[in-house]
């Protein structure tokens, strides 16, 4: 491979990364608040279209972003009623959060099917983006692109050297402990779910905002899932996120560049990749997983009945 | 009895919510529920129509509820199905000088197989504990999908329909035969044995006891010899195989040939109406009856309303809330 595709690569995968990450560390903080949202897909969806709608109607893409994070964060509160104040199944209540994002997504996206926007500004770090090759791929990229690993290093901090995140992870581990020790698990998972949903939000607006820069039906095909599997993949910790969103980013890069560079693979078979990596990934890290996940993980909190 | 009266009620909550979105959206939600009740309900055609998206709706339901004896969650229906299709194509496609009698038994058992082989990768992961079934299910979906588009973009594309990603027709002896003037096939035949064998197996037979050992306490049925990873492999293939065979019937008797676009979602909603029955094998019916309408409805919207097809997701997930709020207390399917 030549330089400049290895360049390609790198760029693709940070871009393609990007919402990945966003997706991937909103699912943890939930989870270490001890559920499991499969709804993050449907999350997306809400963030992707309304973020592109507002984005069109205002002309403004910082807006959009804005608008997606709180469309997010108030769609995932809906599953949040469901699994912890009608302590329904989690994983169940996720896939209905999935089917209902799909659905409204279609419905309010439908009129901006087809609409151009011009999308996030690509920011310039002046000295930087002019070094030979490095300034190429690493420094190119819209506001969201950078402060992700930032975001990504606040989530830890936050998760382990706060007082918030020390009941929040106490909760996800024993919600009985935590509520002996006078934390309020409800609370906790409410705020750790707005949380997730912001985050979510995000990530979908990153999509239709800076990636593809258009709204389709189900444009996030399967991301949501796949930021799921990079949760268990980075063992539940911010940090070990980053370096799994690059790789599942690479995944999605490469195939792009083997289609644009007419490699003579069937699509559909390169389309496969992001899945089936998740999927190996899983496997090779399932013997270990049990030890990470944190200890109440889709279990329900019944207080002290 | 009173708790029924007030599931019936939480049901018209999640199309009340529903028909406000349509408001909302300036459509006139009466006129909606009017034309997909009158175009199922209205018609012998209609209706006849409702009996034929039953039929793989039936098989997808039960194909989680049986997994869901054990607690393990099969989201995979939807590929499932398609890998059916896809073993019962190949079938088809190759073995198409036999005669009905012969080829009609035999891709039925290709489907069962292709989808419970694409199951069993799930089960196996799982019961080897390395990969939630929920997870790896969900991904192997967009797997599945890709590679009946692969096949029917590349290697089986028929060449004779131009431009559309297709396969070549089935011949006769492939195809179940309809009865007269509707779509309403002998495929029939399949949920309805399903469906009886379920209910008999789970209640007669000593299967069905260890199943409910399993799903009732584990490590106490673990510690009695019944085989639980053996239970976890062998019911995700059921799941998955007949899921499958919903993929078999619809090629061999709705498309005729394999397409990309060969189901809208026939796994995903039998996920919904099992968890709407509890498991239950009349139950299973009854939500198979109601979905199919709102699958039907859904093109309704589409057609006549100007709505995105997918926009019914909505009316499901709001009947999937209500179904899964009201079971949180007890946890959820039994």
């Amino acid at each position: 491979m030549t330089g400049s595709s290895l360049q390609g690569l790198l760029s693709g995968s940070i871009i393609a990364g990007t919402p990945l990450l966003y997706a991937t560390l909103g699912e943890i903080i939930g989870e270490r608040a001890g559920i499991v949202n499969l709804g993050l897909e449907g999350v997306m969806l809400m963030g992707a279209v309304v973020g592109f709608s507002t984005t069109v109607q205002t002309g403004n893409p910082a807006l959009g972003v804005f608008a997606a994070a709180l469309a997010g964060a108030l769609f995932n509160t809906i599953f949040g009623f469901l699994v912890i104040e009608r302590r329904a199944n989690q994983l169940a209540s996720g896939l209905a959060l999935m089917f209902c994002g799909v659905g409204l997504s279609a419905l309010l996206g439908a009129p901006y099917i087809g609409s151009q926007i011009k999308g996030l500004n690509e920011i310039r770090i002046p000295i930087l983006s002019d070094l030979p090759v490095a300034g190429a791929t690493l420094f190119h990229y819209d506001i969201l692109v950078y402060l992700v690993v930032p975001i990504a290093i606040l989530v830890w901090w936050a998760l382990f050297y706060t007082r918030w995140g020390l009941s929040l992870r106490a909760v996800g581990e024993k919600p009985t402990a935590a509520f002996a020790a006078g934390k309020h698990p409800y609370t906790l998972q409410y705020e750790a779910l707005f949380i997730a949903g912001l985050l979510g939000g995000i990530a979908g607006a990153h999509l239709s905002l800076a990636v593809a820069k258009t709204w389709a039906e189900w444009m996030t095909a399967g991301r949501g899932f796949v930021a799921v599997a990079l949760v268990i993949f980075s063992k539940w910790h911010p940090l070990r996120a980053i370096v799994g969103a690059l790789l599942f980013g690479g995944a999605i890069a490469l195939q792009l560049q083997m289609q644009a560079r007419g490699v003579p693979v069937s699509p559909f078979l390169l389309d496969m990749l992001p899945y089936l990596l998740s999927l190996g990934v899983l496997a090779l890290w399932g013997g270990a997983r049990r030890y990470a996940a944190p200890a109440s993980l889709g279990q329900v909190f019944r207080g002290t009945e | 009895m009173t708790s029924s009266i007030r599931f019936f009620g939480l049901l018209g909550l999640a199309f009340l919510v529903f028909a406000v979105l349509l408001l909302a959206f300036g459509k006139n939600p009466l006129k909606a529920y009017v034309d997909i009740f009158s175009s199922t309900l209205g018609s012998t055609y209609g209706f006849s129509e409702i009996l034929v998206k039953m039929i793989p709706l039936t098989l997808t339901a039960v194909a989680v509820a049986v997994p869901s004896r054990i607690w393990l969650i099969n989201v995979g229906g939807e590929g499932q199905l398609y890998i059916g299709a896809l073993f019962a194509t190949w079938g088809a496609l190759t073995l198409s000088t036999l005669p009905a009698w012969i080829l009609l038994p035999f891709i039925s058992v290709l489907g069962v197989l292709g989808g419970g082989l694409w199951g069993s990768i799930s089960g196996i992961l799982r019961a080897k504990g390395w990969v939630s079934e929920t997870i790896s299910t969900l991904l192997l979906n967009y797997v599945a999908i890709l590679l009946v588009n692969f096949f029917v973009f590349g290697p089986w594309k028929d060449l004779e329909s131009a431009n559309y990603p297709q396969t070549a027709e089935f011949v006769n002896a492939a195809t179940l035969p309809s009865f007269a003037g509707t779509r309403v096939h002998a495929g029939f035949v399949f949920p309805l044995a399903v469906l009886i064998l379920f209910y008999f197996v789970l209640s007669r037979t000593r299967w069905g006891l260890e199943m409910r050992a399993i799903g009732g306490n584990p490590e106490a049925a673990r510690r009695s010899g019944i085989p639980i990873n053996g239970y976890i492999t062998l019911l995700i293939f059921i799941g998955g195989g007949l899921a499958g065979l919903a993929g078999m019937i619809e090629v061999s008797a709705i498309q005729g040939r394999l397409r990309p676009s060969l189901s809208p979602g026939y796994g995903f909603i039998g996920f919904l109406i099992s968890w709407m029955a509890g498991g239950n094998p009349l139950g299973i019916v009854a939500a198979a009856f109601l979905l199919a309408i709102v699958t039907a409805g859904g093109d309704i919207l589409q057609m006549a309303h100007g709505l995105p097809g997918s926009a019914v997701n909505i009316l499901n997930a709001l009947i999937l809330f209500v179904v899964l709020s009201r079971q949180g207390g007890k946890g959820g399917v039994k």
